[in-house]
């Protein structure tokens, strides 16, 4: 999912590298990268839409405060991208709107 | 119930929680640093252990001062828990903190909050779209990740960390298409009185002027008194334009990122769940907790200091740090009155050094009227999407404070628990009755301060 | 609509406390075409009303008091004409639904003693009062998520819950919209009984009134003696937790977890004993968190993003009290730890009483004389 709205790297220092899922999308991101920069990394903006009126978000604070990056994770909702480091495999995903009370699956999904 | 028991528990490993560590450390004191990141530094020296930027260059030598803090942590006194968040402080000093382990209780002695900063929230029309967001996020992702914004890329705002950013994404090799400088016309005059205050830091005022310098010879469009601020949608509801007026003209420029700041303020939201004192600081237009010369607060044992007793920078934080553990070396009998004076006089006299600047640079960049009462259109909580005009007919209906507008229209109830919406509605409410802010209060702030899952609360009655 | 204006200040009637009792009741004595004005308080005060937990509850109430019964069921069946009316006047849904309620138990022996209870009360009421027993199997029949530790519960089907943040909105409109003033007096200083009348006294000066009416919960306790009147009432904090918005998946209420309009779960409640401290303590809020959660497994992994710690007006029976003063005709005591599932009543029967002094419920049941 190329588009203008990818946030590109710069030279960086020597790093490892690991591969997620961004909405499906396979992605290297350097190992210690937030779950939210990789969605920036990614492009994938809006990141979420609001439980209140649908409305599109990204990632704002990067610092955990303003609750904005909230991502699906593994299949949990609500997840503070912004707080959460990387790991290989990592599956990431849009919120949509207000979360499920049980954990979320989805058909794609190799399990 | 079962707890592990320090000397004292320091909340934030940035530039104060970690001179602090260091300072009590060195008087055998036994530490536990607890910090919600993955790694030390706070934000100012965020990722210094692993910065992603390969060129040293980018960031300055600002930022890496902070590798010495960070490597004297390595000390056996020293406990250091990244990736813990606190989220209660009960009256009997025990502190409850979550990890990915679930949550743990920490008892001590004695209790150092340092929680630091954050940017001063800057409703604005179109301040919640897709593509907005602070310099201090941009730099984080500058530090940590080496990622820059997508462009077209304007900047827009008031104060040094502004001008800082907009400096280290052009090294980066950034293209910046604007910096819009949103500071009123009548501030400069209104800093002059403070000019010697100024005087007695050098070498901070022409950092200021360098960057300026900077960004004026990097060829960088700049905008000066620039009001109207407005980030403009697309049809997928993500930035596209930014609009604002300056020069007697109304200006659109194209724009993928828009970076905005309007200063920093403290992090109160713990010294807020204690029901300690806090105090309007006019200049600085935020919340103090009160406290005493060597950081205390109302709350006997419990200490504040660095950014979030009131925002003075990271050296002055490193400085106020130092003293906490040095009082509470004393405290806990490690040094005598006179000793702890003594190894005081250089932070105290650095300290007075790096505060002595700040109403020069309050006065100058205190954010314009605009930012701090939004037009009626513009979302001020945007955890529950409440409006600048809701909140003003909320006014209307009786409601006298944040308390009340809260219950009547949810500003202030969603995750962030009121961290992005706190201070401007008191300042809506206050502007609109007439009033000054302190006299219509704030948020009541109760813990747990980080939203954690009922189960791991729930493992906790034990 | 701030009585700031420094000109002598009447009333009909004045309610002291704008909370949800004050406002129910002066939304009914509004309807009488009385002038009627609140005095209220500052932003931060006890405020019982801002700390409900929104049930519109019957089940178990009343079991020592039949008439205590008896007017929460009233109040539970004119609530759905209440929820109409302040609909039409001011477009606020408050979100009332009384679709019956469960009160679940981890243990056998709760629900055979709430069973026990409610077959008292059924008597009581001449065999008129409707309830079920349900094992785990019939719970997860309402509530598919109940727990294996469920043991079983009770199920009245006049129970139900409403948004009380939108109730309280929803009645200062409309008093509003109907004339109704709301003085943001601060704390009532002193009320002095005229040849005709009343006149209160405020930090931001002076009312009078034909009527007055104590609706200022735990502040009635001051207030009553200067009407001639005692209102033995003392505080019991109860503790609330709130986790996230999540999809609608709770279709009835509990008596200790249900879910907002807005999708957030709510759970509570503690009853303690702690004098005027309306904080949170992390040791309660665990205990709350772990019968909620060993109730319904599946908020575990729920995020909590708030709680609130609120202090209910309580008597030594737990009853409300409601009283005219015989030394000064034209006082009244009003106050109750249950202002949501009273509000019907209170905006209806206990409103006209007051306005005319007359009644056909047994209201003398509820005055201080019986402590």
């Amino acid at each position: 999912m190329p588009n203008a709205s990818e946030f590109p790297r710069i030279e960086t220092g020597a790093a490892e590298w690991v591969e997620v899922e961004v909405d499906g999308q396979p992605i290297q991101v350097r190992a210690g990268d937030s779950a939210a920069a990789a969605v920036l990394a990614a492009g994938l903006v809006p990141s979420r839409s609001t439980p209140v009126n649908n409305s599109p978000r990204a990632p704002y604070c990067m610092m955990g405060v303003c609750f904005e990056c909230l991502l699906e994770i593994d299949g949990t909702e609500n997840v503070q991208g912004c707080m959460t480091e990387v790991r290989p495999g990592m599956q990431i995903r849009r919120q949509q709107g207000a979360r499920h009370a049980e954990p979320v699956t989805h058909e794609d999904r190799q399990s | 119930m079962n707890s592990d028991t320090y000397d004292l528990a320091i909340v934030g490993a940035g530039p104060a929680g970690m001179a602090a560590a260091r300072t009590a450390a060195a008087q055998d004191l036994s530490v536990v640093l607890l910090d919600e990141q993955p790694a030390p530094g706070g934000q100012i020296y965020r990722s210094i252990r692993r910065p992603a930027p390969e060129d040293r260059r980018i960031l300055g030598p600002d930022y890496y001062h902070g590798e010495t803090l960070v490597r004297d942590l390595d000390h056996s006194r020293i406990e250091y828990r990244p990736g813990t968040t606190v989220w209660a402080l009960d009256d009997d000093h025990t502190l409850c903190a979550s990890s990915p382990e679930g949550s743990t209780r920490i008892h001590a002695q004695r209790i150092l909050l340092a929680t630091g900063a954050q940017e001063r929230p800057v409703p604005f029309p179109g301040w919640t779209l897709p593509g907005v967001m602070t310099c201090g996020a941009a730099q984080i992702l500058l530090k940590s990740s080496g990622l820059v914004p997508s462009q077209p890329l304007v900047l827009a705002g008031s104060g040094p960390l502004l001008l800082l950013i907009a400096a280290q994404l052009h090294r980066a090799g950034v293209a910046i298409e604007a910096v819009l400088d949103t500071t009123p016309a009548g501030h400069q005059l209104d800093a002059l009185p403070h000019l010697p205050g100024a005087l007695r830091n050098l070498p901070l005022l022409w950092k200021g002027l360098g960057l300026l310098r900077e960004l004026k010879q990097a060829g960088i469009q700049r905008f000066a008194q620039v009001s109207d601020l407005r980030a403009l949608a697309n049809e997928e509801g993500r930035l596209h334009q930014v609009q604002f007026h300056a020069d007697n003209a109304t200006h659109r420029l194209p724009a993928q990122s828009l970076l905005v700041h309007q200063g920093v303020v403290p992090n109160v939201q713990l010294s807020r769940a204690l029901g300690l004192e806090h105090r309007w600081h006019e200049l600085q237009q935020c919340w103090h907790p009160v406290t005493n010369d060597w950081g205390e607060t109302s709350r006997e044992g419990v200490f504040i200091s660095g950014d979030s007793a009131g925002i003075a920078g990271a050296k002055a934080a490193e400085q106020a740090g130092t003293l906490v553990a040095l009082e509470v070396a004393r405290q806990l009998n490690r040094l005598s009155t006179t000793q702890r004076d003594e190894q005081a006089r250089p932070a105290l006299k650095d300290l007075a050094r790096e505060r002595a600047i700040r109403p020069f640079l309050d006065a100058l960049y205190q954010p314009a009227r605009s930012f701090l009462s939004p037009a009626d259109e513009t979302l001020v909580c945007r955890c529950e999407e409440v409006s600048a005009g809701e909140l003003r007919q909320m006014v209307d209906e009786g409601c006298r404070g944040p308390n009340q507008t809260k219950a009547f229209c949810r500003s202030g109830m969603g995750p962030c628990q009121g961290r992005l919406c706190g201070l401007t509605v008191s300042q809506v409410i206050a502007e609109r009755r007439g009033v000054p802010v302190d006299e219509v209060g704030y948020y009541q702030i109760r813990m747990p301060i980080k939203p954690l899952t009922l189960g791991e609360l729930a493992d906790l009655h034990k | 609509m701030q009585a700031t204006h420094h000109s002598a200040r009447t009333a009909d009637l004045c309610l002291i406390g704008g909370g949800l009792v004050g406002l129910a009741t002066a939304l009914g004595l509004q309807r009488h075409g009385l002038n009627v004005t609140i005095l209220d308080e500052a932003d931060v005060a006890l405020r019982a009303s801002r700390g409900n937990f929104g049930l519109v509850w019957v089940q178990g109430k009343g079991d020592t008091l039949p008439e205590y019964a008896q007017i929460s069921r009233l109040s539970a069946r004119l609530w759905s004409d209440l929820a109409s009316r302040l609909r039409e006047d001011t477009g606020i849904d408050v979100e009332l639904q009384q679709r019956g309620g469960l009160y679940l138990s981890l243990t056998e022996q709760e629900v055979a003693d709430r069973e026990a209870m409610l077959l008292r009360m059924r008597e009581a009421a001449g065999g008129d009062y409707p309830f079920e027993r349900l094992d785990l199997q019939q719970v997860r029949d309402f509530i598919p998520e109940a727990g294996p530790e469920v043991a079983g519960a009770t199920w009245c089907p006049e129970d139900g819950h409403v948004n009380p943040l939108k109730l309280m909105r929803a009645l200062t409109e409309a008093f509003l919209k109907h004339g109704g003033q709301i003085a943001n007096s601060g704390r009532v200083e002193s009320i002095t009984p005229l040849a005709q009348g009343f006149k209160i006294q405020t930090p931001e000066g002076e009312w009078q009134c034909q009527k007055v009416v104590l609706s200022a919960g735990l502040g009635n306790r001051t207030l009553a003696p200067m009407v001639g009147l005692d209102a033995p009432v003392f505080p019991n904090r109860g503790q609330v937790l709130i986790a996230e918005r999540v999809r609608p998946f709770l279709h009835y209420p509990t008596g200790h977890v249900r879910q907002t309009g807005e999708g957030t779960i709510q759970v509570g409640d503690s009853k303690e004993d702690v004098g005027f401290d309306s904080g949170t303590t992390t040791e309660v809020m665990a205990q709350i968190a772990d019968r909620a959660t060993r109730m319904f497994p599946i908020l575990r992994g729920l995020r909590m993003v708030r709680a609130w710690g609120a202090l209910r007006i309580m008597t030594a029976d737990g009853y409300p009290l409601y009283q005219a003063s015989e030394q000064y005709p034209g006082a009244y005591l009003v106050t109750c730890h249950s202002g949501v599932t009273l509000g019907a009543f209170h905006a209806g029967p206990l409103a006209d009483w007051i306005a005319t002094d007359q009644t056909d419920l047994p209201l003398e049941v509820f005055n201080a004389q019986r402590f």
